[in-house]
């Protein structure tokens, strides 16, 4: 019994130094080559583009300087377009959480024999492409009026429709990883709290969800980068320009400035900022938000 | 979703300990009787509510894209509906010349993605998976291009691809006319440029996945391979791949829906001209071009339905079947 144990330390102990070396270079030169590309896009960024049109890309920079970033963040006035961004994620991911966090209550905690049905209507939509909805739900937003509600009088080109419809899509994946946490709650905490008389939405709101906290924390930071990130719900359900969101206003900035890649790659990288804030900040709620218990299988 | 972008799978989701079943059913009966008029009032509103945004939206919207599909309207008013049977497939299939090949780039985009960034990602996995120093370091390069909008991705790599100012052509020496290589214009090219792009975003997600279901392998089962005198390489073969298997699942499911979705990288990058044709950016040039045919961009929509709900239906039954025997 002895032998194998020893052999383990062994093996431990002495690591093949090669070829850890050689993974170490291996990974060294593979990752650089990954944010390359980035690595590109901020130096084309950080070169004024008379400069650049004259020695061409790829050449020893005479100037770096930030001018390309405060330049972009003015001329198109990003600042408008980030509170824009603002104005939509918060309540999106505030109401997604809300309502899934309920669907889940209710699914995990009393079956009515919807239980499975329901999650799978959710979960389904939830994974289908997008463009299979948008024409009726075009359509459908122009047809709906609200008058007095919404600056353009419809639900089309408002940011409540973009909050809803972002509502309605992501609030399926939420429901079914929260009903799969709540689940893993032990009953008798709700038990006991029913029979000492307790309300259903007392047990859902004073019970249950604060012990949802890390699963809650996880999914608010995957929806707020992805509700950030999203592209295609602002390009066709809002017309104004000055009505998208950031990384959709990025589309009608880059027409603008085309004929300056440096300023468009400034303005490109501006936007990712906050993402990539918000991801080195809270790396670990976003991972086990994107694989939350996949290593259970 | 991404949004969307970013799919997402159920079954990456936490799955409730084995034998809570029996004890979590007789408990969901206990709540039910002690339930009163109020509750249940409550409770219908905590689980309507949602249900009802959710189906309206998507569901009904997506039912209306079946019905539209056999009509055609120009979206004056509903008395312009006309049922026009299968006619919109019928120009679809026969009369779009854009049709077969954005079904085929559709095809191409999830062959290319499994075949390169998934390996490699799981690879990258495995060797980051080996308690290795500065893993965290490493494992943020590869994703930091997950964590960024496709959007963004686009413009980053058009700097690269730009046949004039773009790093390529500027290091090939191709920017000038005669011997000009035209990555973003040229049918023949552009499609495998963007696929690049989407290649580098992938390939952090899988990793990501993989390295969760690598966690999941039992240490002991590494070690009992080793100490039976297997190799790396055997080991991985024989032992850790058959217990990924349910990461497999996913990475696939994943890798089909992104490969559907498809669109924002390709919208920045030339709006899906020729060569970047897909079956998504030619709904939405239905909708947001000069000439809207509701009816004939839901017809594209359903076929891209029928598509999703082929893999999805069967990939959600399975996984929920599997939850219920646990």
């Amino acid at each position: 019994m002895s032998t194998p144990t020893v052999a383990l330390d062994l093996k431990q102990r002495t690591p093949l130094r090669p070829a850890r070396v050689l993974l170490h270079v291996f990974l060294v030169v593979t990752s650089l080559a990954w944010l390359g590309p980035l690595l590109w896009a901020v130096f084309a960024a950080l070169r004024p583009y008379s400069e650049t049109s004259t020695k061409g890309y790829v050449s020893w920079p005479d100037k770096l300087s930030f001018d390309n970033f405060t330049n972009a963040f003015k001329q198109s006035d990003m600042m408008h377009y980030f509170g824009n961004t603002l104005l939509i994620a918060v309540p999106a991911v505030l109401l997604t959480l809300l309502l899934s966090s309920m669907v889940a209550f209710y699914v995990s905690r009393f079956d009515f024999r919807l239980n499975v049905f329901l999650l799978l209507v959710f979960t389904a939509g939830n994974l289908l492409p997008q463009q299979v909805i948008i024409t009726p739900l075009y359509r459908m937003y122009l047809l709906i009026n609200l008058p007095g509600i919404t600056v353009s009088g419809k639900l089309y080109d408002s940011a409540l429709g973009l909050v809803l419809i972002h509502v309605a899509f992501q609030s399926g994946f939420c429901a079914f990883v929260l009903s799969n946490y709540m689940r893993m709650l032990p009953h008798e905490l709700t038990e006991a709290a029913l029979v000492d008389g307790a309300s259903a939405w007392r047990m859902y709101w004073q019970i249950v969800l604060p012990l949802c906290k890390p699963a809650m924390a996880a999914l608010a930071t995957l929806l707020s980068i992805w509700i950030y990130n999203d592209f295609f719900w602002a390009i066709v359900l809002i017309s104004t320009g000055e009505n998208m969101p950031i990384t959709s206003a990025l589309n009608n900035l880059s027409g603008q400035y085309f004929t300056d890649p440096n300023l468009v790659a400034a303005g490109a990288l501006l936007t990712a900022i906050p993402t990539l804030i918000v991801y080195f900040v809270l790396q670990r709620q976003f991972v086990s938000g994107l694989t939350l218990g996949a290593n259970k299988g | 979703m991404t949004t969307d972008t970013t799919t997402k799978t159920p079954e990456a989701a936490a799955v409730p300990p084995p034998g809570a079943a029996s004890r979590t059913a007789r408990a969901r009966q206990g709540h039910r009787r002690l339930l009163t008029r109020r509750d249940r009032f409550t409770l219908a509103l905590m689980a309507g509510v949602p249900t009802v945004l959710h189906v309206a939206l998507v569901w009904v919207t997506a039912l209306a894209s079946i019905a539209l599909a056999f009509t055609s309207w120009d979206g004056i008013g509903f008395s312009s509906i006309k049922w026009v049977g299968l006619d919109n497939f019928q120009q679809l299939f026969n009369d779009n010349p854009q049709f077969w090949p954005a079904v085929q780039h559709n095809i191409i985009w999830f062959v290319v993605l499994i075949l390169i960034p998934t390996p490699l990602g799981l690879f990258l996995a495995v060797q980051l998976d080996k308690k290795i120093r500065f893993s965290r370091v490493y494992q943020t390069a590869f994703f930091l291009p997950v964590v960024m909008s496709l959007a963004v991705t686009g413009f980053v790599w058009q700097l690269i691809y730009n046949p004039d100012t773009g790093l390529i052509n500027s290091l090939i020496g191709a920017n000038k006319p005669g011997h000009y290589i035209d990555w973003i214009g040229d049918p023949h090219l552009n499609l495998w440029a963007v696929l690049v792009a989407a290649s580098w975003r992938h390939t952090g997600y899988m990793m990501i996945l993989y390295l969760a279901g690598l966690k999941g392998v039992d240490p002991s089962l590494r070690e009992a391979s080793s100490l039976d005198g297997a190799n790396e390489w055997q080991t991985f073969k024989n032992v850790i791949f058959p217990t990924l298997r349910p990461t497999n699942t996913v990475v696939l499911v994943v890798t089909i829906i992104e490969a559907l979705r498809a669109f924002d990288l390709v919208f920045v990058f030339n709006k899906g001209a020729q060569g970047t044709e897909l079956l998504s950016i030619l709904i939405t040039n239905n909708i947001i071009g000069e000439s809207s045919r509701i009816g004939y961009g839901s017809a594209i929509a359903v076929v891209l339905l029928v598509i999703s709900l082929a893999v999805i239906i069967p990939y959600l039954v399975a996984t929920f079947r599997k939850e219920r025997r646990a």
